[in-house]
């Protein structure tokens, strides 16, 4: 819409908008070397069905950022994401429930969860709820190990969330839309399309009207979230999907949802389908 | 660094309580995008106009416009057309039209309302994601618009 009014602005005064060239994402492929081998992880794709008419292809946000910070997520050992993986590791196997029992107890290796992360957010088939991955953690917390919840975005909360999505680390992302899942998302894109607070901003202003250009010194990605949870530089510290919703909608000036809303839930699923058959990055490092 | 950001947004709100002799933001008049009179009744200083233009917690329209003349800014955005010459394109009255409410001359514009005070969706206090305390303020002051445009209308090619 926005780029129709401008070109046409352009045009009936005869002036060059080029300005400075919007910068595409970087050409660039992302093998990680892990402990166990090399890990090969899809950053670009086709676009998914469902977004057809609005783009050809989809980006993993590391083609946006700079050298340094694509480098660290290439191997293991330069990424320091992986403490938190670590960390959650020990909680796994640690005898936290009130009768002491450990994840480890019930569900053997974090290596049997693999391929959670690519299908989530997904309905629960028994409750028909709307399950993220934290969802499920807390389900186990509370009433499987008699402990109080850890809240949304606690360092146990991500911790777990960081060790659970390195299982599906190069699968696909796969969520469903349809069936049970349609009306969430749905009501995700509707989301997804608002435009929110004082500066009337909404996600796809940004995230696809105007990806590849600069917002100020920021490059603007397509907003996925294949590679969450992040570990974000400026932060030094972990950060999940929902969390990073939080920041750019508090960035229109706006009264932000909290996580784990029923709005975000949405909005994490609709974004999600956004990056259908880009790969799990696991634990991803953005500045 | 984000204590920062809320810590200017903060103060930029109480700097962006209008003045009294200012025309309140829902008592503007525009005509096909046109404002004709000067919101504070005052001219603009242009000088000012440059600080509101480039302090991100004021203006912060170089994040998504470039201007030649202002080389000394940093890492200006490329989202939206450059400003210069836009004193060769537009009229005062478009242009305090524009700054003010983008909207009245492009319809859907990506560019926000920066003397707008009513119809959003969840507006928030400044940059704290609660919801205002009280009347939300407009983004500018009536002043502070007056001070861009008498900038954008120093910009001629
Ligand atoms: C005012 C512009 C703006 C709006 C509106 C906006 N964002 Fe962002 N977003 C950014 C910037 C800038 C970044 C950091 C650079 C990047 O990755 O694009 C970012 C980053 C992200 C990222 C991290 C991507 C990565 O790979 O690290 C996600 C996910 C995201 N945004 C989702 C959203 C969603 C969902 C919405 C709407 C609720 C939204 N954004 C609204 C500007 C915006
Ligand atoms: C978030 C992006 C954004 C910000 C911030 C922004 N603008 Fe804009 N502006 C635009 C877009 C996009 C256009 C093009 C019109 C359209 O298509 O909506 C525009 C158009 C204009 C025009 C007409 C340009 C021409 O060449 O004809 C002027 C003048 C202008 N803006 C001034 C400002 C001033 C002054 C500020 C800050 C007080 C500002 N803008 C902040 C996005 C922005």
């Amino acid at each position: 819409m926005y780029r129709t009014t401008t070109a046409l602005v352009a045009l009936t005064l005869g002036i060059a908008f080029a300005g400075v060239a919007a910068a595409d994402p970087v050409e660039d492929t992302l093998v990680i070397e892990a402990e166990d081998g090399m890990v090969e992880i899809v950053t670009t794709a086709p676009a998914p069905d469902h977004l057809k008419d609005v783009m050809d292809t989809i980006y993993s946000g590391w083609h946006y950022r700079e050298d340094e910070t694509r480098d660290l997520e290439r191997d293991d050992f330069d990424n320091p994401g992986m403490v938190y993986v670590d960390r959650g590791l020990d909680l796994w196997n640690s005898p936290i429930g009130a009768g002491g029992e450990s994840c480890a107890g019930c569900h053997e290796g974090p290596e049997s969860l693999a391929g959670l992360r690519a299908v989530t957010p997904r309905v629960d088939a028994k409750t028909g709820a709307l399950m993220t991955i934290e969802n499920y953690i807390d389900a186990c917390v509370t009433e499987r190990m008699g402990q109080e919840s850890w809240g949304w975005t606690s360092s146990q909360m991500k911790d777990m969330l960081a060790l659970i999505s390195m299982q599906s680390r190069g699968m696909a992302v796969n969520v469903a839309i349809d069936g049970a899942a349609a009306p969430f998302w749905e009501k995700g894109k509707e989301i997804y399309y608002t435009r929110f607070g004082q500066l009337e901003m909404s996600c796809a202003n940004c995230h696809e009207d105007n990806q590849g250009r600069f917002i100020r010194a920021d490059h603007l990605s397509q907003g996925q979230i294949n590679g969450f949870p992040v570990y974000r530089l400026k932060d030094a510290g972990i950060l999940s999907a929902q969390q990073r919703f939080v920041g750019c909608v508090r960035d229109t000036r706006a009264e932000t949802f909290k996580p784990n809303s029923e709005e975000f839930k949405a909005l994490e699923l609709y974004v999600a389908s956004r990056g259908n058959g880009l790969s799990v990055e696991g634990v991803s490092v953005r500045h | 660094m984000m204590r920062q950001i809320c810590l200017v947004a903060v103060l930029s709100m109480s700097l962006a309580t209008p003045a009294l002799t200012e025309t309140a933001p829902k008592e503007v008049q525009f005509h096909e995008g046109k404002v004709e009179a000067s919101l504070s009744g005052q001219p603009g200083d242009p000088a000012n106009g440059i600080k509101v233009m480039t302090t991100a917690a004021l203006g912060n329209c170089v994040a998504c416009h470039t201007i030649a003349a202002l080389p000394e800014v940093q890492f200006p955005g490329d989202i939206a057309p450059p400003l210069d010459g836009v004193a060769d394109r537009w009229s005062e009255a478009e242009l305090r039209g524009i700054v003010a409410n983008a909207k009245m001359t492009f319809d859907g514009s990506f560019m926000p309302a920066f003397y707008k005070t009513e119809g959003f969706i969840r507006p928030g206090g400044g940059y704290s994601g609660k919801a205002p305390d009280g009347d939300l303020p407009p983004i500018l002051t009536g002043q502070q618009i007056e001070d861009v445009v008498a900038y954008l209308l120093t910009l001629k090619e």
